[in-house]
């Protein structure tokens, strides 16, 4: 069973619209968006910045916590797992 | 009396101070709202800008939405110089800005201030809320560190939003502020919607002991 990615609306253009996406073999939060990003490239640099580091502006849940209070990218994922990506928004 | 500051009177203002208005009319509960924008009505805002009407096009917001709710009207930017004026007396400040720099502004000043602050925010298809009761519960950095640089996500001006998701997202900000107003904030959840598939799951936030805006404002 793998770890199921949920997208935003907003960064659904980028996945095809796909709203959720299965991520097989992913052991940690960061290699899932390694996984992600292989298969949807534009991906890649909306989450990370130059260093490999999730933007500031962008958050990642690991089932209900928030991955800047376990490990970040480091967090250890298992199958089953649900990873949500919530973007700042602003408008008004 | 209370009273609730309203930061922008758009497609999330007016809902939101409509509702609020008449929720605090139906309790018997006195309040001075005060409505801050200093943008003038577009007729493109007409689809989800509830309280203005095609006559109206090229008046200042504020000014319409406070006469037609009783509220009082600023018509000025919120920023670092106009912050402790607008803000003065709140009892809940509400933030429907359409802009990162004033949304982290809004949170900054309300943090140190410790007003309580409801942020609701949507682009497209997607609805964010979170009440924030500061020294007490996560503020919007404790959840999103700062602001993308400028161009690189979308403002509601270039994306859109959809008109019925600021009606439930406006709407949900009046809720909000009324339970902080009666004592009975749900704060701290980041509460979530997404327009194609109806709300999604709401997620708690944590304080960030490390948040420069209110890691160091004591609980």
């Amino acid at each position: 069973m793998p770890v199921n990615v949920k997208i935003p609306a907003p960064l659904r253009p980028l996945t095809a619209n796909l709203s959720e996406v299965a991520v097989e073999n992913a052991g940690t939060v960061g290699a899932a968006l390694e996984e992600l990003s292989r298969r949807y490239p534009a991906l890649k640099d909306k989450l990370l910045d130059d260093k490999g580091a999730l933007r500031r502006y962008v958050n990642l849940f690991k089932n209900d916590e928030d991955v800047r209070h376990a490990q970040g990218l480091g967090t250890a994922l298992k199958e089953g797992d649900r990873l949500t990506i919530v973007p700042a928004i602003a408008g008004g | 009396m209370k009273t609730a500051v309203l930061l922008g009177a758009g497609g999330l203002g007016c809902p939101a101070a409509l509702a609020l208005r008449d929720e605090a009319r139906a309790r018997g509960l006195s309040l001075q709202l005060v409505i801050v924008d200093d943008d003038r009505i577009d007729g493109s805002n007409l689809s989800r800008q509830i309280l203005y009407t095609a006559a109206e096009v090229g008046l200042p917001k504020a000014e319409v939405a406070a006469r037609k709710l009783g509220a009082v009207a600023r018509v000025a930017r919120f920023d670092a110089s106009t912050a402790a004026a607008l803000l003065a007396g709140a009892d809940v400040v509400l933030d429907g800005t359409d802009n990162f720099e004033a949304r982290f502004r809004a949170n900054d000043e309300a943090v140190a201030r410790r007003l309580p602050l409801v942020h609701g925010a949507a682009l497209g298809w997607t609805g964010q809320l979170l009440t924030i009761l500061p020294g007490r519960t996560a503020c919007l950095r404790c959840l999103f560190e700062g602001p993308p640089p400028e161009g690189s996500v979308p403002a509601c001006a270039e994306a859109g939003v959809l008109s019925p998701l600021c009606g439930l997202v406006g709407a949900a900000m009046a809720r909000a502020a009324m339970q902080v107003l009666l004592g009975a904030a749900e704060a701290g959840v980041l509460s979530r919607w997404d327009a194609l598939r109806g709300t999604e799951r709401p997620l708690a936030v944590k304080r960030d002991p490390s948040c420069a805006a209110c890691g160091r404002v004591a609980s």
